[in-house]
């Protein structure tokens, strides 16, 4: 609605859309989806297919490209084909000139075909979009770079086919050559270079660019970690020479340095549109379509057996309140309620944490000294369980309460990933993450304590 | 084309509109003008072409003689000396010289063409910049083979004797006719191919049918005179029997030129249309 408002004002006052880098309106784009093979299994069968083919495949092929069939209903009119894909969907929105915006979501989202759009890879199905100032676009680092030519040619015919002229080439060569630091074998063909040498080269290249707008795909999850960094603040920089920057990234830690504002795309469609922190948090919040609180009203529903039921699992902040989103640092309260219906039993209740890719992270149970070994009156009972902050890695986690007695021993009922949560990375340093901009293995992610002594002189 | 890149007077600003509009829209002089500010890609680009063509041979760019000169041993063994194929009275190695030397340019020319987006379509995916580099780069590229070929062309005249006529003045618009055949047929073919792989598997046998539709190996005099106009349609005809007449002084055979002219005009420009119109769904059909 506000981007509506907006555009509306653009087209009564010209001053206003002069300060428009780009403006993005109703885009769709329509891809045909597996133009599938029919199957023999006759060799009889093959050959008569070969014979009536080439007029099948002349139309197949050209389905590829002509959508008549499919745009000339109306879009969003639940006419929904099988055999097409909408990659983006009536997208509208428009980006101001120094503006640094990121574009997230998950795989599929549209964000890739949106950028190939923007940078006229490919056409728009439906809609327009209006680009005003000199575009470069890094979708891949190293485009075009030929094996057999030398570093230097290859500098000179990268940056040309970024958009750069002969001439800024020369005279940013030094620079680009001493920000790669390959110098020594600018004359040696790249395909003698290690993979390694050619990503710094490549990005080198990329970095020196000095469009009015500059489009970038996933292309920091290239390189060292010391040569990130580097390219990392190369990038904040050319966001504060007042350059339009677009960027797409799966590390939400480099999206919230650099911009201020950032797109949420879902399935073709713009899901949110605003303060990249807003944005970042209701990306991670959808991620796995998950509840944060989960409660059985029902109790003939409720998991457990005639001794003890499960009513509610919730996951909360440090504040109390129920939250699917934790910040990395902070303490998470899990809280189970259940009803205990039979006296004389020592209850053992624990849940277990997953992560996404299914690995039991931990188990926690509930040992709180007050009710251990003791037997429990009837009634409701709540239970909260403190994770410290600091401790769980980045990433979806699932909750499993189980309901089990110790004395005697039954098994009562459980709730398989009953609750999920997400742990969002600190974008400020104190994380452990500290100045790392990748990927970190590992399960867990405890703050530890370090100490380093100087022992001798190398 | 789709993706349509118009200059509007906003500010002085480069403002370009990226829609899916009707073809013929695009046949514009933005194009031209887009063509002209990547020059110094394509540069790179015939640059690369070149350089990579003979990167790691023994020969390097000795290839670019040797090449033709086996081609014309061989046919002047088998057309010449064995089937004794009449040449006009002129000694059958110049006579076949003079046609291998712009033939072998527009054969590879087209071959490399014809290739080229599909051997570019990992750019094609990644990058902007004026599809029409893609066939536009071997067709230049291959210059450079052609005027190192030219020592051999120099060297069978000397040998022979053969005085340059003032007809040589005619042989700029030949070599400019040679240059259109294949950046016409380069620009159909490789838009073509980015959908139908088969054109890949017909450009085989397609270069060796224009080899013997064109007086190459034989002379145009032998074609009976009712088919003369028919066989004139062909511009590959045009350049060869243009190349024999300035070449070696002969009366400039024009009944041959002219319709292949034409037609060689024809072929670019429909080339450069029909890449135009398919040029915004190449990325998509790759």
């Amino acid at each position: 609605m506000a981007l509506e408002a907006r555009r509306r004002v653009d087209k009564q006052n010209p001053t206003v859309s002069q300060e428009t880098a780009i403006s993005v309106e109703n885009v769709s784009k329509v891809y045909r989806l597996g133009v599938a093979e029919t199957r023999h299994d006759t060799l009889g069968a093959v050959f008569v297919d070969m014979i009536k083919s080439p007029l099948e495949n002349y139309k197949k092929y050209r389905s590829l490209y002509k959508f008549d069939d499919v745009t000339s209903t109306k879009i969003g009119n639940g006419t929904e084909r099988s055999d097409v894909l909408w990659a983006v969907r009536d997208v509208s929105f428009d980006i101001k000139r120094g503006e640094l915006v990121g574009l997230i979501g998950t795989n599929g989202a549209g964000k890739s075909t949106m950028l190939k759009i923007l940078s006229r890879i490919t056409p728009p199905t439906k809609g327009e979009v209006r680009v005003r100032g000199r575009v470069s676009s890094l979708l891949e680092v190293g485009t075009g770079f030929h094996p057999e030519l030398t570093g230097r040619e290859n500098v000179y015919l990268n940056g040309t086919i970024l958009g750069m002229t002969k001439r800024e080439v020369e005279s940013k060569f030094d620079e680009i050559v001493e920000f790669s630091g390959v110098s020594k074998f600018l004359d040696t063909p790249v395909k003698r270079y290690s993979s390694g040498m050619k990503v710094r080269l490549a990005f080198a290249v990329a970095a020196h660019l000095e469009p009015e707008i500059l489009i970038v795909d996933e292309v920091l999850a290239v390189g060292d970690a010391e040569f990130q960094k580097k390219c990392l603040r190369k990038m904040e920089d050319v966001g504060q020479h007042g350059r339009t920057v677009l960027f797409v990234s799966h590390n939400m830690s480099a999206i919230a340095r650099l911009c201020e504002r950032s797109i949420l795309l879902h399935q073709g469609g713009i899901v949110k549109d605003g303060p990249t922190h807003e944005v970042v948090s209701a990306y991670l919040s959808s991620a796995w379509g998950q509840t944060a609180e989960r409660e059985w009203p029902d109790e003939a529903e409720a998991p457990g057996d005639d001794v003890v039921k499960l009513r509610a699992v919730r996951v909360k902040d440090k504040n109390g309140e129920v939250s699917n989103s934790h910040d990395i640092r902070d303490p998470i309260l899990i809280e189970l309620d259940y009803d205990v219906m039979e006296l004389h039993h020592q209850l053992y209740i624990h849940f277990l944490v997953h992560n996404q890719e299914g690995v039991c992270v931990f188990t926690a149970i509930d040992q709180d000294p007050e009710w251990r070994r003791k037997d429990r009156q009837t009634g409701r009972y709540t239970t909260v369980c403190r994770i410290p902050g600091n401790f769980l890695a980045e990433g979806t986690l699932s909750v499993t309460p189980v309901l089990r007695s110790i004395r005697p021993e039954t098994y009562h009922g459980h709730a398989p990933d009953a609750i999920a949560f997400h742990v969002r990375e600190s974008f400020e340093a104190d994380s452990v993450r500290g100045d790392w901009v990748r990927e970190i293995p590992g399960v867990v992610r405890p703050s530890l304590e370090w100490t380093t002594r100087y022992t001798c002189k190398g | 084309m789709a993706i349509n890149g118009r200059t509007e007077p906003l500010g002085g600003d480069l403002t370009v509109v990226i829609r899916s509009d009707s073809a013929w829209d695009t046949l514009s002089i933005e194009t031209f003008r887009e063509l002209w500010r990547y020059r110094d890609l394509f540069y790179f680009l015939v640059l690369r072409d070149i350089k990579v063509l003979y990167a790691q041979t023994i020969m390097g760019f000795a290839w670019a003689i040797l090449n033709p000169v086996i081609q014309i041993i061989i046919f002047t063994l088998i057309f010449g000396k064995v089937a004794k194929v009449p040449s006009d009275g002129l000694p059958y190695f110049l006579f076949v010289t003079v046609a291998i030397i712009p033939w072998a340019y527009m054969s590879e020319a087209m071959t490399k063409s014809s290739e080229s987006l599909v051997s570019g379509q990992g750019m094609l995916g990644k990058v902007y910049f004026p599809r029409l580099l893609f066939p536009l780069g071997p067709v230049t590229a291959k210059l450079v083979d052609f005027v190192i070929s030219l020592v051999i062309l120099v060297l069978v005249m000397v040998y022979y004797g053969i005085a340059p006529t003032t007809n040589l003045l005619y042989l700029p618009l030949f070599v400019l006719t040679m240059i259109c055949i294949p950046a016409g047929v380069g620009m159909w073919l490789s838009a073509l191919a980015i959908r139908f792989r088969d054109v890949k598997f017909a450009m085989a046998f397609v270069i060796r049918m224009l080899m013997f539709s064109a007086p190459i190996v034989y002379s145009a005099s032998t074609i009976p005179d009712a088919y003369r106009f028919l066989y004139s349609l062909n511009p590959i005809v045009g350049v060869i029997e243009g190349f024999r007449a300035c070449l070696l002084g002969l009366s400039m055979p024009w009944e041959y030129i002219v319709p292949g002219i034409v037609t060689a005009v024809l072929l670019l420009v429909t080339g450069f249309a029909y890449f135009k119109r398919m040029e915004r769904v190449f990325v998509d059909v790759i």
